[in-house]
Order: C-alpha cells, then structure tokens, then sequence
C-alpha cells in the first residue's frame, strides 16, 4: 500500500464496504474509550487519516508486550490499525536482521523524519552499555538517535514506561524508563506488564484519527484507559464496602467473590482499565479470576510491599518493634520513677518546718 | 524517593520508629504515674476502693448535667468527636487489618460509607471546637501552643485519609496513601508528650478519684 | 448469544456472586429514558457495554431482560455482526466479531434501524458500477 494513501483510500482498495468501515469505527471508538456519539467525527477523520510510519524499538524486555498486542491483531479490526500503519522496524517481527533491519529503520527515518510514531518497549540500560545491544548499537544511543526524529513516543509496558522489572531492587543494570532519558518529545506511557492490547491499538488508533496524542495523566498515562482505579470500577467493589471480604484464596469469601483486599489486592492504588475492558477479548480480568490485583501499570510495582500483603498492612515487623519498646519503656520508667521517689525522699528530709515564730519574726522586720 | 519507595519506608521503617516512639513514651509515663505512690491511707476503710475506682471509669463517661449545661456546645461537638475517633480508628475495614497484623486480634467493620460519612461529621466537629476555642474569650486565654498543636494532630489523619480514602487528585494515590500514614506517625510522636496522653491517664484519675471516694464510703 | 465452539478441559461451575455492581437496573432506565426520547425527538442512543463494570453474569442478565424480538440479522463485513431487536421495539442488541468468531465490540442501540442494517450510499454507487460493468454495453 503507497505511503501517501488515505485510510479510507486503503480500505476500500481492499475491498472493504462502507459497512464494514462503520463498523471499524465503532469498533475503534469502543476501543479509544470515546463514546460512540463520536463515531461519524472518527469516520470522516479516518476517512482523511495518512498512515503514519511507526518504528518500534525492544530494549530490556520479555517481549510480552508485543506478545499481547500480536494476540489481539489477528482479528481483522484491531489488525486493520496496524495495516494502515507502516510498521518500518520491529526487529521481533520482521524478516530482515542485523544491518538490513538497521539499513530499514534508517531508511524509514529519513523518509519520515518529525512525523514518526516511536514505540518502545522495554527499560534503557545505563549502568553499562553492554547490557543490551541491537546490532552492536547501545540501547541507549538507539532510543537517542531514534527519537530524534520522532512526532511522538509510545512508550509501551511499565518497563518503557517506569522502568519495570528491569529497574526492580536492585536494579543490576542501571534500567531507567524512556522518560527518564527523553525531556524534549511527548511521550504517552502506556503501562500495563503487559498493557492490555486495544490500549496499545487505541493509542495509535487515537493518533491516526486526531493526528494528537490522547490526554495524560499525571504519570503520562492516556486518562481514557487509566482516568479511573481498578478499585472504582471493580465489580467486587460493593463487597469492599460492605466489608466481606476473602481471607484465604479457598474460603467461603473467596468462593463467593468477595473482595480481595485483604488477600493484598492493590486495586485502590492501580490506575488502568481492565475491569471494564478486560482481557481475552473481553472474557474477564485477573480479580474476576479470584486473584488479587498487583498493580503492574504502577511504577515500582515489583517493590510494593508484597503481592500478597494488603495494603494497610505494615512491611515490617511492628509487633516486635513494640515488644521491645513496651521493655524498653517499662524499665525507663522504673528508672525514672526512682529517681523521683529518692528526690521527693531528700526534699522531706531536708525540709525545715516554717513554726509561727518564724513568721512573726518575718512580720516584724517588715 | 518515588512515591512507592515513600509508601514503602512510611509502612515500614517509619512506622517502625514511630511505634516504638508512641509505646516507649506511654510506658515511661504511666510508670511514672504509677511510681509516683500514694500515701497509705491510715482511715479504716468503710467501703470498697477498687469497686469506686471502676464505677467512677464508667460513671463519669456520662457529663453531669451542670457541665452539660454550662457548657453544652463543648461536651456535644466533644463527644461527637471522640465518638467519631473511635468509629474511623477502630471500625474501618483496612485499619482493622492492620491492627490485626500487628496485635492478631480483629473484629467485623462498618460499612465504608458509614465511616466515610463519620470522617466528615469528625472533621467537622474538630472545626467547630477550633473556631469556638478561638471565639471564646476564655478559652482562648487559656490556650497554648501545645492545644493547637494536639488539635493539628488529630484532624490530619482525618483529612488526609479522606483524600486518600476518595483519591482526590492532588497527588497519586500511593502519595496519598503515604501522608495519611505519615500523618498518623507524627500523630504517635507527638502523642506521649502532650495532652493527647489523657487517652490513658483519664481513666486513671477517674480510678484514683473514684478510689478515694470508695474507700471513704461515699459517691464520687 | 454467539459463543466460540470451545471444548472446556473441565468442567467448572461458577457462581455468581450474590450481590453485584447492581448496574442492570440502571442501565435498563437508561434504555427506557432513550426510547422515550427516539419516539418524542427521533434521538439515537448508543450504550457501548464495554465501558461500564458488569459482574459475571450480569451481562446475560441484562440480555435476558431485554429478550429476542422480531427481528435477526447477521452480517458478513470485516468478520460478522448479529444485530437483534429485542422484545421492546426500537432496542437493539449490536454485537460485532471479528473473523475468528471473538467480541469485538457490543452495543445497545436505541433506534427504529441500526445505521448498520442500511446499505450504505459509496456501497449502492460501488454495486451499480459493478452491475453496469457486467451488464452488455448495448443497454447503455
């Protein structure tokens, strides 16, 4: 498909009807959490959307980023996203390695120099170059070259986004977020470990409609998708409230899908929108499953205090601290005590009783 | 600091000072207290001291009605204060987990939107009891810097747990979770050394007052 | 409703929990303020369901509540699309798949037709383009 085709130029070439394109953008609207009003605006402007030139770059990663975005694009309507963009470099997915992979990032960022969409995914060694290098190149000096060039940044999963599990205690690589490296370009921080999928497509699908990033939270965070907590939006939410809880992963609680924040559920604290997105095209979402909410599109989730440990809960050892002070006190206050007991005993004895001899005496030398 | 690191030092470490801080000072004072002695009283006794002492812990729970009436605002704004303490303290679901954590005792919670509705009438009682100490001529003469402060004490946790409770959006939510603690630690500092200590010592003068009359065989 | 033809490895009983977000209710009011309006304004109301928190079950609830009607209608672009009136007239249950039979989108449109359901005005130029080119020139 030539780069200067229009999206509905695209879609029609291939043979797809007006019915079918209404209903990708009703699909896409649902999908940038827009309400569906918005549909005749998403068409024309659709309608009129170039296909931007996307280069992805994997830096410390598992790739379950782009696991859980290729899952979700074999269906045709989120897959059609990605057909309308030139996805230039992605060295996970293409054909060509080594210099001919670079040649082609090269190549796409000189034809679309400004007007490139960077995605990365994983977290930026600094510790030590080598580390993790790309055809001999620094991760580091790749992101730096690349994003030059870039109209924005999509930093995908909580390791692009905030360092993730690469920066986890004790962070042996020095890992750092695409934030911490880049001040000059907006970056949109799609965290999520792994983000859910139509996150990511709804991103670029908001770019292509609007041709501007979607509004951020305050950690960079589209607030279409992370505006509310998992917590608000919980269905186990009333049970929360009304104070039935699960305290084993087995117990009556747990069998009749009480709330899970005693089992160390970090709803209250997690911004992202699987409770009413879900995932597996819509099936559910890991409280639906009975488990407790890690909090992975937070920074630092991994060092939170314990997956499991609720989160007014203390991470050390309270009991014993006051053990050890109740000792501590008593003894003090014995101490003291005596202290004071020998004071007042030496105020009695040396005390001189005031007779009412004294006192006349005293009356007459005035 | 990021904000989880801070949630994780104000959990842990902080909260580990600030306990031994709140539970050393309340142990050396009330050994103080009760080191003090008291002198053996050589009357032959005409009824029972302990049984003075524990009706008189109850009894003066119940203002009597001149105080009542002398001061009515005080006693209704105070009691619904204290009252409404002892309700988000003690009868919120996450705090009573905590409790549980640290002395492995529990009991049921209230439904959160009774205790977020008695965080707002707390609040505002405390409100009221500021703007009437410093309306009223006497009480303000009679107020220090350490009132203001105990009074500063007690209504942050309060404020601060409503935001973090409803996550109001001047901070994320972890920083708002972290100076509600925060906020409850300076609280456990400050409590041993100030008037905040009549938590405890009121139900020992009560005892000893009580104590006395009992043992004179008479009502306190 | 459409369901992938999935062999279960086990055999799974959920329950369902014995309160819930309690959000069938409301939405059901919503839909009779929206009917309210089409037959008094000609308003359209689109519900998309992905954006509001439903418990298990709660969905199927609320399609129960609203029934088949007279109408079904399936189909075939970018993958298929059942759309169904359901018992109350001028509701409308939208579901879009895509070409491996998975959700991909569900709607209640309130409406007298789903824009959908119409043929579209490039698609009926597209058709008559073609059915010209097939037709023998001298008919022109």
């Amino acid at each position: 498909m030539s780069k200067d085709e229009t999206l509905g130029e695209a879609l029609r070439r291939q043979g797809i009807t007006r019915r079918g394109f209404l209903k990708f953008c009703a699909a896409t609207a649902s999908m940038m959490a827009l309400p569906p009003s918005m549909v005749p605006a998403i068409a024309a402007a659709l309608e009129k959307a170039m296909r931007p030139s996307v280069i992805w770059l994997s830096f410390q990663e598992c790739t379950g980023c782009t696991e859980s975005l290729t899952r979700s694009h074999s269906p045709t309507v989120e897959g059609l996203i990605f057909d309308t963009i030139s996805l230039d470099y992605h060295h996970t997915l293409q054909a060509a390695s080594g210099s001919a992979a670079e040649a082609a990032r090269e190549a796409a960022m000189e034809e679309n120099y400004g007007k490139y969409i960077l995605v990365v995914d994983g977290s930026i060694p600094t510790a030590n170059p080598g580390y993790s290098t790309i055809a001999g190149i620094s991760n580091k000096s790749m992101l730096l070259d690349t994003a030059k060039g870039a109209a924005a940044i999509v930093a995908v999963g909580t390791c692009a986004a905030y360092g993730g599990i690469p920066k986890a205690k004790p962070n042996p690589t020095g890992a750092v977020a695409v934030s911490d490296l880049i001040k000059d370009k907006p970056i949109i921080n799609v965290s999520g470990c792994p983000p859910i999928p139509v996150v990511i497509t709804g991103v670029l699908a908001h770019f292509l409609t609007f041709g501007t990033i979607p509004e951020l939270d305050a950690l960079g965070r589209p607030k279409a998708y992370y505006g509310q907590s998992i917590h608000d939006r919980c269905y186990r939410r009333p049970f929360y409230d009304k104070g039935l809880f699960a305290n084993t992963f087995d117990d009556e609680g747990a069998k009749k899908g009480w709330c899970l924040y005693k089992l160390g559920c970090k709803g209250p604290t997690t911004y992202n929108a699987c409770a009413t997105t879900k995932w597996n095209e819509g099936t559910s979402f890991p409280i639906e499953a009975g488990h407790p909410c890690l909090g992975c599109s937070e920074p630092d989730f991994w060092d939170g205090g314990g997956f499991y440990k609720a989160l007014s809960m203390p991470t050390e050892d309270i009991t014993r601290a006051a053990v050890y002070a109740v000792g501590a006190g008593a003894a003090a206050g014995v101490a003291l005590g005596a202290m004071n007991r020998a004071k007042k005993a030496r105020a009695v004895k040396t005390h001189e009783k005031v007779t009412i001899n004294d006192l006349e005496k005293g009356a007459d030398d005035d | 600091m990021t904000e989880t690191e801070l949630l994780l030092w104000v959990r842990g470490p902080a909260l580990q000072i600030a306990t031994v801080i709140f539970v050393l000072g309340i142990v050396v004072r009330i050994a103080g207290i009760l080191m003090l002695g008291r002198k053996k009283n050589l009357a032959e006794a005409r009824g029972s001291a302990v049984a003075g002492g524990l009706r008189t812990i109850l009894s003066r729970s119940i203002p009597d009605p001149g105080t009542l009436q002398r001061s009515t605002f005080n006693v209704v704004a105070g009691y619904i204060f204290h009252i409404g303490l002892f309700i988000t303290i003690l009868l919120f679901a996450p705090h009573i987990l905590l409790i549980e954590d640290v002395f492995g005792v529990s009991w049921p919670a209230l439904p959160t939107p009774i205790v977020d509705a008695t965080t707002v009438v707390t609040i505002i009682a405390l409100l009221a009891v500021l703007i009437h100490r410093l309306r009223h001529p006497v009480m303000r003469f009679l107020s220090g810097f350490q009132d203001y402060l105990v009074w500063l004490v007690t209504i942050l946790p309060l404020v601060t747990g409503y935001l973090a409770f409803h996550r109001v959006g001047i901070a994320p939510p972890p920083t708002l979770l972290a100076i509600h603690i925060l906020s409850v630690e300076l609280l456990m500092v400050v409590f041993p050394f100030t008037k905040l200590m009549h938590t405890f010592s009121l139900f020992m003068a009560r005892y000893y007052n009580g104590a006395i009359s009992g043992y004179k065989g008479v009502k306190s | 409703m459409h369901m992938p033809d999935v062999t279960p490895a086990m055999e799974l009983k959920v329950e369902t929990a014995d309160a819930l977000t309690c959000n069938v209710q409301p939405l059901l009011h919503e839909i009779r303020h929206a009917l309210a309006r089409l037959l008094d304004e000609g308003g359209h109301t689109v519900i998309d369901l992905r954006s509001l928190p439903l418990a298990p079950g709660e969905e199927q609830q609320l399609l129960d509540e609203l029934g088949n009607g007279e109408v079904y209608a399936r189909l075939h672009a970018l993958g298929p699309t059942e759309i169904i009136e359901s018992r109350y007239p001028g509701v409308w249950i939208v579901v879009h798949y895509n070409s491996s039979d998975e959700v991909i989108g569900k709607f209640i449109e309130v409406c007298d037709i789903p824009n959908l359901l119409r043929s579209q005005q490039a698609d009926i130029q597209q058709g008559l383009e073609q059915l010209q080119a097939q037709l023998p020139a001298a008919i022109n």
